[in-house]
């Protein structure tokens, strides 16, 4: 028995810029921004939605976003419990959940970003340039399970994304003989897709094997430009029926499968998590999920043409690309250095828009944008006659994925 | 008060009443892990339930503090004002805990000579009267 699938059928954004740059206006008014640009290109009206999705740590609600934007009835309004970007492939899903079981019409899956405004993530909202307080150092009342569980990884310093990936990443190299390099020469490729999309932050920026190996070491073994970017931006897609989708403005785009979630004991994954099963460690944390998604789907890594993974750090995405069967537990390294993920030549072209390491760190929703555009003819790094795109968000921490398919 | 390796002004340890005891024992240096009553089973960070046979009844399990690297990474950024760089922050593996890690960070080591399956011990830092910090450093050193 067949049942309706939910489509993606418009995406849109604001513009990108490094962090901090958007100053001019504020985060919910970019978020506004980027949904209506996603819902003008699905050819929709701000009347047919009724449904708003986001994943952790928006800020901006649904709630209040649906009265500026003058929803007429706001039915579904949906937040997915994942650390950082590793609900972006899951709001896609719940959204396609409440499509396809008749909760809502029109869900847009939102996310904006203006950290000048608020915090720099990359710091962990720690000021290291604040005097130390007067007080003696003492235990405080954690004021969530959140904080009771960091509590165990924060007084030795580790809120910084760069180092908390920095653990899986290195264990991969003791174990796998995994390299510098190699990790170099994806960020290399997904600069160079990067050259060709007028949105990417680091469009204008080529890069060399030698200039990632010069770059300064943040978190070893995280170089600068093992990191991704941190970015200020918003982006949107919109999520309808099949039967709706069929006559609006583009060619819809179908959500052949999604999955969400973390193995058992992940909570937080490694960054604050040191007790993840030995088998796990090393891996970005997907790998079970990713079974469940391809027998879903019913397909296999090797049905799939083009993909965009969540970059936060390179190293994650090598460990995704073995969670995934893109290749055997450890040879993700030389998987890289094949050259697979090239737009020309690979076997698997991966993040034609630049990733989250060249064209920007918007949570990661920018990859399901340009899963999008792969399958729409739409990217700046074509894939030709590219039927199925693998979306990831996040690895390393619980996270989601969705498979999408051309029709 | 002990030697300090890191600054006053380091993110403070956050408490609720579940993991109260872990920093109590801390505080006494003794460094422990939560156990299961019922089932044997050792957990860290301290949690209510035993997550292999979901029974509500433990106790705390003193560790000897020696240990071997699990994993590491030498940071070059600072998260707090006044700190050493770079610090090394790495995940031990402990003796005796039945497979329990700590993250932790390792102290008196040469960056240049960290290796995972290093033998590390136990070295404590009182950050104040009423706060002490497990961290570790290469064994005999």
């Amino acid at each position: 028995m067949s049942r309706p699938r939910a489509h993606i059928v418009g995406v849109g954004e604001s513009r990108y810029t490094r962090w901090g740059k958007i100053g001019d206006v504020t985060e919910h008014a970019l978020a506004c921004q980027a949904i209506q640009r996603a819902v003008a290109d699905a050819g929709l009206s701000m009347d047919d939605v009724d449904g708003l999705a986001s994943f952790a740590e928006d800020r901006n609600e649904a709630v209040f976003l649906a009265a500026e934007l003058g929803l007429p009835a706001l039915r579904f309004g949906n937040m997915v419990w994942m650390p950082g970007g590793g609900g972006g492939c899951a709001a896609i899903s719940n959204a396609a959940m409440a499509v396809e079981t008749g909760q809502a019409a029109v869900v847009v899956v939102y996310r904006s970003l203006c950290q000048g405004q608020f915090f720099r993530f990359g710091t962990g909202g720690m000021n290291a340039a604040a005097p130390a307080d007067p007080e003696p150092p003492k235990l405080q009342q954690a004021k969530s399970l959140m904080l009771a569980s960091i509590g165990f990884s924060m007084p030795y310093g580790l809120l910084m994304a760069a180092a908390a990936y920095a653990l899986p990443t290195r264990r991969h190299m003791h174990l796998y003989g995994t390299t510098s390099e190699q990790l170099g020469m994806l960020a290399v490729t997904f600069r160079e897709h990067a050259s060709r999309n007028p949105r990417a932050v680091m469009g204008g920026r080529p890069m060399t094997l030698e200039d990632h190996q010069a770059s300064p070491m943040i978190a070893d073994p995280h170089r600068l430009f093992d990191c991704c970017l941190e970015s200020d931006g918003a982006c949107a897609v919109v999520v309808t029926t099949e039967e709706r989708a069929r006559d609006l403005a583009k060619r819809p785009v179908e959500i052949l499968a999604s999955e969400q979630g973390a193995p058992k004991g992940y909570a937080f994954g490694p960054f604050s998590n040191a007790n993840i099963a030995d088998e796990l460690y090393a891996t970005g944390g997907c790998e079970e999920m990713a079974g469940r998604l391809w027998s879903k789907a019913g397909l296999g890594p090797s049905d799939v043409d083009v993909a965009q993974l969540y970059d936060h750090f390179t190293g994650c995405v090598l460990m995704q690309l073995e969670d995934y069967g893109f290749c055997k537990r450890g040879e993700g390294g030389p998987f890289i250095e094949s050259g697979a993920l090239a737009w020309k030549g690979g076997s698997l072209p991966t993040n034609t828009h630049g990733g989250s390491l060249s064209e920007a760190y918007i949570h990661g929703l920018n990859h399901v944008v340009e899963g999008v555009r792969s399958l729409r003819g739409e990217s700046t790094s074509p894939v030709d006659n590219a039927e199925v795109c693998l979306v990831t968000s996040a690895a390393c921490v619980p996270s989601s994925a969705i498979l999408l398919g051309r029709r | 008060m002990s030697e300090r390796f890191f600054p006053d002004s380091m993110p403070p340890p956050l408490a609720d009443t579940t993991t109260l005891p872990w920093w109590q024992a801390a505080a006494e240096h003794r460094l422990v892990v939560q156990r299961c009553t019922s089932c044997e089973h050792t957990r860290l960070p301290p949690a209510p339930v035993c997550p292999e046979c979901r029974s509500a009844d433990s106790d705390w399990k003193e560790v000897s503090g020696r240990g071997e690297v699990y994993t590491y990474t030498i940071v070059h950024r600072p998260i707090a004002a006044g700190q050493e760089l770079p610090y090394v922050i790495a995940v031990i593996a402990l003796e005796g805990a039945g497979g329990v890690r700590i993250i932790s960070n390792l102290v008196d080591v040469n960056p240049d000579e960290l290796e995972i399956g290093s033998p590390v011990e136990l070295v404590w830092e009182d950050m104040s009267a009423d706060l002490a910090i497990p961290r570790f450093r290469p064994m005999g050193r």
